[in-house]
């Protein structure tokens, strides 16, 4: 696609570059789901030596929403009164019997927005029916749904709720060396989670783990950068937290937003798929928000409910394998027919490892 | 079929539309000429070979940018026609009015319907109406038809690409999708693409004036550009190679697609062809397209190779490669 010139020749000569930085193996963990499309889409893999091995993270938000979440948003669709507001991806990723996209086909209202401020609009001009905003995503998105919630309270609109699945990264990433099942050489760190939280609550990886970070952006160049930025702190035995991603991520983040989303909402402890249940990495509407929290509006029972046969979503999401190592990957999930949601999203590393294919 | 229930994916064109013709409708209504699957049926009555094309339009929002469902319907199916070689006879059109619609959007639209046929160089010689009750049509649903007469010694089927061909594309791709999510107004977004939404029997006339050896066209509507050169070489068993940086995607495009982490390589388009032409005539048809006010962003973007029967291979912007697979899954509704 001819976009705008970027910098063909910076590419080539990080491609050269990269290899001569490499002594022995390099293991990168790239924890945004954008980062893994934008490393299929541009064939970034098939540029790098065999030895560099990026792996995908826990960066999904619609990947890391446990099956019970998926369960509620569904039950609450099959409600008479309630029109389920959500994000796209979220539609077909299977619950343990449903899907809000099934629901949409037997009669449920469930509709599609991109931007949380739609809520208001659709909730205001259906005062008869209650909308519920099936809310999930990490410190990118919880911003703008704050902002959102205060906006509806600001207008008094009653007929709006939240049912969030909202997560925070850093909480996960240290779930995940805890666990040390995974060696890692080093973090491409998610680009826009750092626009508004800044470099500052990734220093734990540093200072208890021993691994540094590199604040990376989407494009190609900026991938290629962030791995060669982090090649150069192995090479020089050193971990630190560093900012590719100039351009859009300041060291303190985005204040406002922060601000914004500290009055709204509050840390609870959450359920990620595959991670098990991480103290403070969820976001729960305060006490003075209660009103529009779908959980206390609405009796809605909650299982925890396990992942579907055979499904190794979990382990995708923890870089501990590979999609195609998974025996259902391509056989009985696909992207038409998927039974985890790793091949749902189109941030997804098996949608996107199936959609791009094994070029390397 | 695995769904026991119609999901809004089986319209989309992608890998679902496929397994809905295949598994439900093939069973019941296979034969030879249906099986072939192209974009018109080639028939024979003596003396001649007709294409026959058929389609339903169900777009929303009915008026956008650069078109509206009268245009859409006439082009989409002189299109189909056009695909084959074929020059259109004559258009039939069903239309599904929904009670209350208004007349003065009506004839809106049967003049831009007119305008398309003029443009085209074809008529509307047959037609139907029904109405319903208000809520089952959203407006108005429209079903064209098309004739066509195919030329002697013209043979363009998909199953045709050879190695060594040349694919050359007409220009960007992605407008008409990204035209009507922006129209829709859905997403929040601002801003307006003008839908490339155009008859191209004339630019296909011209192709054939310079050389009738092109093997297969094929106009990436539904499912993109990437999913109508999978099924290229998929009909074809023929592998193809492509290249990124030969394809062109306005600024406006990208941008609506960064934005909702779209593909616009599977961005619908209602006015861009693909052609798959032997080596020694691409040159010719190359020129003729770009001398074409249609065809005048053409390029050649690949060609088709023996290894990799049925997949495509692209060589990415920064020089790396991956596989360009079908769309699959749920793509936004309601685009044609």
């Amino acid at each position: 696609m001819r976009k705008m010139e970027t910098d063909e020749t910076r590419i080539a000569s990080l491609v050269k570059e990269i290899p001569e930085l490499l002594d022995g193996g390099f293991r990168a963990m790239e924890v945004c789901g954008t980062h893994t499309v934008s490393i299929f889409r541009s064939g970034i893999r098939s540029l790098l030596p065999e030895s560099v091995d990026l792996i995908s993270g826990p960066g999904c938000p619609v990947c890391v929403t446990p099956v019970g979440e998926i369960d509620k948003a569904v039950n609450l669709a099959h409600r008479k009164d309630v029109v389920i507001l959500t994000f796209g991806d979220l539609m077909r990723v299977p619950g343990s019997t449903s899907s809000l996209s099934l629901a949409r086909a037997e009669g449920s209202d469930v509709r599609i927005i991109t931007s949380p401020l739609d809520t208001l609009a659709i909730a205001q001009a259906e005062p008869g029916k209650k909308a519920v905003f099936f809310a999930v995503g990490f410190e990118t998105t919880s911003p703008a749904i704050a902002a959102s919630v205060r906006e509806a309270r600001a207008k008094g609109i009653e007929n709006l709720f939240i049912l969030s699945s909202l997560r925070l990264i850093p909480p996960a990433l240290r779930a995940l060396l805890s666990s040390k099942k995974l060696a890692l050489d080093g973090f491409l760190l998610p680009g826009h989670v750092s626009v508004i939280i800044g470099a500052a609550p990734y220093s734990f990886l540093v200072r208890e783990f021993a691994i540094g970070g590199v604040i990376t952006g989407f494009e190609a160049l900026d991938i290629l950068e962030g791995v060669s930025m982090l090649l150069r702190q192995k090479k020089e035995a050193r971990a630190a937290i560093e900012i590719q991603y100039r351009r859009a991520v300041k060291e303190g983040g985005n204040p406002r937003a922060l601000g914004i989303m500290d009055e709204v909402f509050m840390p609870v402890d959450a359920s990620w798929r595959g991670l098990g249940t991480i103290p403070d990495s969820g976001l729960a509407l305060r006490e003075e928000f209660r009103g529009m929290d779908a959980a206390q509006a609405f009796d809605i029972p909650y299982e925890e409910v396990d992942d579907p046969p055979g499904c190794r979503c979990g382990e995708v999401l923890q870089g501990l394998i590979r999609p195609p190592e998974c025996p259902l990957f391509g056989t009985r999930c696909t992207p038409q027919y998927p039974v985890g949601p790793c091949m749902v999203s189109s941030e997804g590393s098996c949608a996107a490892f199936y959609r791009y294919g094994a070029l390397r | 079929m695995k769904n026991s229930s119609i999901l809004i994916a089986h319209g989309a064109g992608g890998q679902l539309s496929h397994e809905l013709i295949a598994e439900l409708f093939l069973p019941f209504l296979e034969n030879p000429v249906l099986s072939n699957l192209d974009d018109s049926a080639l028939l024979t009555a003596p003396g001649t070979r007709l294409a026959l094309t058929t389609d339903a339009y169900v777009v929303k929002p009915l008026f956008f940018p650069g078109g509206d469902i009268g245009r859409l319907s006439l082009c989409g199916t002189v299109n189909d026609l056009a695909m084959m070689g074929a020059a259109p006879l004559g258009i039939a059109a069903s239309f599904i009015l929904e009670e209350g619609f208004a007349t003065e959007k009506l004839e809106r639209i049967l003049g831009s319907l007119k305008a398309a046929a003029e443009e085209a160089g074809t008529e509307v010689v047959a037609g139907d109406t029904k109405v319903v009750e208000r809520g089952k049509a959203d407006g108005l649903f429209i079903t064209t038809s098309g004739v066509g007469a195919v030329p002697e010694g013209v043979d363009i089927q998909g199953r045709n690409a050879r190695e060594g061909d040349a694919v050359i594309l007409s220009g960007p791709v992605g407008d008409h999708e990204a035209g009507i999510l922006l129209a829709r107004g859905d997403f929040s977004l601002k801003g307006t693409v003008l839908s490339d939404c155009a008859p191209l029997n004339h630019l296909v006339d011209a192709m054939l004036g310079a050389s009738k050896e092109i093997h297969v066209l094929r106009d990436p509507t539904r499912g993109g550009l990437a999913t109508v050169l999978w099924e290229i070489a998929n009909s074809s068993e023929v592998g193809l190679e492509v290249e990124e940086e030969a394809i062109q995607v306005r600024s406006e495009v990208m941008g609506v697609c960064d934005l909702l982490g779209f593909d616009p390589l599977y961005l619908a388009n209602e006015g861009k062809l693909v052609a798959v032409v032997p080596e020694k005539h691409a040159e010719k048809v190359l020129s003729a397209m770009k001398s074409h006010p249609l065809g005048k962003s053409s390029v050649a973007i690949g060609r088709v190779v023996a290894g990799h029967p049925g997949r495509v291979h692209l060589k990415t912007r920064i020089g790396g490669h991956r596989l360009l697979e079908p769309l699959s899954g749920e793509q936004f509704p309601r685009i044609c």
